[in-house]
């Protein structure tokens, strides 16, 4: 604050403060010629006005704040760039980005400056820091299998995942089944573990344009034989012709990009799991359009060491069996 | 009786007045003036850009269908709320707000931070119908976002209004400001909107 706001909120503050000691003071006195609880003389449909003093109680609590008003203003941050005897704030003010942020908070531990939400954070790290460590320096397979880190896991979980997968972990339209073993970007610790951390996107191109109405009832008669419906054969066969597009994610078989080992996300369409629906109206809908699927990052929210935790939660609702 | 200057005070309404006004205005002189001159409070954070046209009209959707009623725009420096809001908020992130929406009512939960948290996808599903995506929520559903299209008529005049508030629009943005929501559903400038929160501070 520069030097001239300073000194406005110092000559505005402290002259208030005198002047309620001195307005208080002088409204003590009597000066109404009238002995105090005595009527005035001044009476109006029969109600009389008494000339009385300010309340006892009344006044005590205005001097004490008053009182409080001279510690508080010593103690804390208030009058200007004064930062008060207990060198405490909040939090730190000012910052213009996480960098900063960070900056801040080890400038503030340095000058052994109270930063309030610091201390708080201190404390919280000293105490569930090593927990989290402790676990996160284990391995992800021993986790899924430890019940007490599964009971951390399934909190996160709830708090973090289950708005999109559901609380039973089962997903529903456009969110994934985290419970059935049938994955989209791999389901190994290391795997599910970069999902959490980084996030996903999805991109499945529409192909109303290059396909056109005939070419997608066909696509959509093929999809659905891929994974085991009975559909019109000559459709069915014109749409293979065409899958070659298709393939590039996934793959040849339409097993998906898991099983050729390729980084799109694509599901596979052999084994009757569908995210955005089975009926031939859905996959027709999904061919015309596409479907852009994203799972958000959450390295910067929760931290590696909760994701690691949170892993081994994934990985266990999808392998309730121990079979190491 | 004539020490007694409180009584003139006291039979005299306009002094009584113009005193009341004197004393609270001591408040507004301390506390609020220098925030209007201070770096802390003027100053934008590094990556704040303004409202695209879209956000922006997603921004007058958030004020009309009444949001602020249930949701804050301020993550309080507690640690219970940055664990699970994230980092707290700062002045330099609504410093081209008019007006900021912080809100002070959090039936549902704070949206400081809510941009990238969830896809448009998620936002969507949440806003048809919020029971499809949380059982237990009490939100009221919003399906006539999806219906309603943007004309884009005041879309130029409120990017200029905002420029005169001292936010860095260009002539560019504002002449083409009608055709970048020209056709688009509310819906989908309310989501940008949504998306675009929490994001300036990195």
């Amino acid at each position: 604050m520069s030097s001239f706001w300073n000194l406005w909120i110092w000559v505005l503050t402290i002259p208030v403060l005198v002047l309620c000691v001195v307005l208080l003071v002088w409204n003590l006195k009597n000066y109404v010629g009238v002995p105090e609880d005595e009527t005035t003389d001044h009476e109006v449909d029969g109600l009389k006005e008494l000339n009385n003093p300010l309340p006892k109680w009344w006044t005590y609590m205005f001097f004490a704040t008053l009182i409080w008003s001279v510690f508080y203003l010593a103690a804390y941050p208030g009058l200007g760039n004064y930062k008060g005897f207990l060198n405490w704030t909040s939090s730190n003010q000012g910052i213009k980005s996480l960098e900063e942020s960070r900056q801040a908070v080890e400038l503030a531990r340095a000058e052994g400056r109270h930063v309030q939400l610091d201390v708080e954070n201190a404390r919280a790290d000293e105490v569930f820091g090593p927990v989290f460590q402790a676990f996160a320096k284990r391995d992800v397979l021993d986790l899924a299998y430890d019940t007490e880190a599964l009971k951390i896991g399934q909190r996160l979980f709830l708090q973090n995942c289950a708005l999109c997968h559901g609380s039973d972990a089962r997903g529903q339209r456009g969110y994934p089944n985290l419970t059935d073993n049938d994955w989209l970007y791999g389901g190994t610790p290391e795997k599910i573990k970069e999902t959490l951390l980084y996030g996903r996107k999805a991109a499945m191109p529409g192909w109303e344009a290059a396909l056109g109405d005939q070419g997608i009832r066909e696509m959509t008669a093929y999809v659905l034989q891929l994974s085991g419906r009975a559909v019109n054969e000559k459709d069915a066969e014109a749409g293979k012709a065409k899958f070659g597009m298709c393939a590039a994610c996934h793959g040849v078989d339409g097993r998906g990009s898991v099983a050729h080992n390729l980084p799109f996300g694509a599901p596979n369409l052999t084994n009757n799991i569908w995210l955005y629906g089975g009926s031939a109206k859905d996959i027709e809908e999904t061919l015309r359009h596409g479907r852009f699927g994203v799972m958000p990052a959450f390295k910067e929210t929760l931290g590696e060491d909760k994701v690691h935790i949170l892993t081994a939660y994934v990985y266990r609702l999808a392998n309730p069996e121990d079979l190491r | 009786m004539s020490k007694n200057h409180h009584e003139k005070v006291e039979k005299s309404v306009g002094l009584l007045g113009i005193f009341t006004i004197v004393a609270i205005s001591f408040g507004t002189l301390v506390q609020i003036t220098p925030l209007m001159f201070l770096d802390e409070t003027t100053q934008p954070v590094d990556g704040l850009k303004p409202y695209t046209a879209l956000q922006m009209e997603g921004r007058d959707i958030f004020i009309r269908e009444g949001c602020t009623n249930c949701h804050s725009q301020m993550i309080r420096p507690f640690r219970a709320e940055v664990e699970r809001y994230g980092h707290y908020s700062v002045a330099g992130e609504s410093v081209w707000e008019h007006p900021f929406l912080w809100g002070s009512k959090r039936t549902g939960p704070d949206l400081a931070r809510v941009g990238g948290r969830y896809s448009d996808d998620w936002h969507h599903a949440h806003l048809m119908d919020p029971r499809s995506v949380v059982p237990q929520s009490n939100m009221p559903a919003y399906p006539w976002l999806d219906r309603n299209i943007l004309d884009g008529k005041y879309t130029a005049r409120k990017l200029e209004i905002f420029r005169g508030f001292g936010v860095p629009y260009t002539d560019e943005d504002i002449a083409g400001a009608a055709d970048a929501v020209k056709g688009k559903t509310e819906m989908e400038a309310l989501i940008a909107y949504l998306q675009s929160l929490g994001t300036a501070l990195k």
